[in-house]
């Protein structure tokens, strides 16, 4: 119980400092890193807690594609860092007020600031733990089953989104030769091939 | 000590605040902006993640990757954007963004 509790703090602490480094950063480049950071160690504290599948799929969504993605655009745009840099002084003061604010909000709510609340006490009131059966297997049998449809439509949200993706970035360039398979392949056969008599001893000239 | 609950919230609370945070101090660079959204998605993440297992309820879960969908989506579209966006003006400043005068 006591490691359990200290590799809790290890990543949860870990996790923290790399989501400040996001927003301090000075480099998107770095920013993209400490959130790959932040993603593991999230990933590690599912894993902790016993929900393993969703900590598997955290890595190979978020790390994999979200945060790699992330990465080709950062790397692909040139970018001026020093003139994207200048109100971070500015919005400093209001920007630390209203987290402040918005923390101290939540943590009251949880009850860590101001004594116990009655929610948490009755939400921490734990029901039956799911341990029957193994975490993928438990989430397969609700998944496909009673949240079938909402598993298609996830499915329709991406690729709506990848649709949209490539509609949105597509584009021709005019001046650009490249070869049009389908073009080539649906041209009629008098533009192509000519049939030319030739005379005998004479040759085509 | 045992980790319960309420150390899952106050952990996705704080990750919660840096996202807010981080999109009040990088108002300029719409990147950042993105990444900050990615990690407020991520604290409701380990909320729904935390309560489903605290509660013995494997819902939350399920809910969670609807959660990655949605959220790997916004990036897919919020990214393709940006790289039309900078391929037109050349900038990507969130200031310029105001051609309908939002």
């Amino acid at each position: 119980m006591l490691l359990q509790a200290i590799a809790f703090w290890v990543f949860a602490i870990v996790t923290v400092a790399s989501a400040a480094m996001v927003v301090t950063s000075r480099n998107p480049v770095y920013s993209v890193l400490f959130l790959i950071l932040a993603f593991f160690n999230t990933a590690a504290l599912f894993v902790l807690i016993g929900a393993e599948f969703i900590a598997m799929i955290l890595v190979i969504v978020y790390v994999g594609a979200v945060a790699v993605l992330f990465l080709f655009v950062v790397m692909m745009l040139d970018i001026n860092l020093t003139k994207l840099r200048e109100g971070f002084l500015e919005y400093l003061p209001v920007g630390v007020m209203i987290g402040a604010a918005l923390l101290c909000e939540i943590l009251f709510a949880l009850g860590v600031l101001w004594g116990k609340s009655d929610t948490m006490a009755a939400l921490s009131k734990a029901g039956p733990p799911i341990a029957a059966i193994d975490n993928t297997r438990a989430i397969g049998r609700v998944l496909y089953t009673q949240y079938f449809y909402l598993f298609q439509v996830a499915g329709m949200v991406l690729l709506v989104a990848m649709i949209g993706a490539i509609v949105l970035t597509l584009r021709r360039r005019p001046g650009v030769r490249r070869q049009r398979i389908s073009e080539q392949l649906y041209r009629p056969k008098d533009q192509v091939v000519t049939t030319v008599k030739v005379p005998t001893g004479e040759g085509v000239s | 000590m045992t980790i319960g609950l309420g150390h899952y919230l106050g952990l996705a609370a704080v990750l919660f605040t840096f996202g807010i945070l981080g999109i009040f101090l990088n108002r300029k660079n719409v990147i950042v902006i993105l990444m900050c959204v990615e990690l407020m998605l991520l604290a409701v993440n380990i909320n729904l993640v935390a309560f489903s297992v605290f509660q013995g309820n494997i819902v939350g879960q399920v809910f969670a990757m609807l959660v990655l969908t949605v959220a790997a989506a916004e990036a897919a579209i919020g990214l393709a954007i940006l790289v039309v966006y900078f391929r037109n003006r050349g900038t990507i400043e969130v200031e310029d963004i105001s051609a309908m005068k939002g």
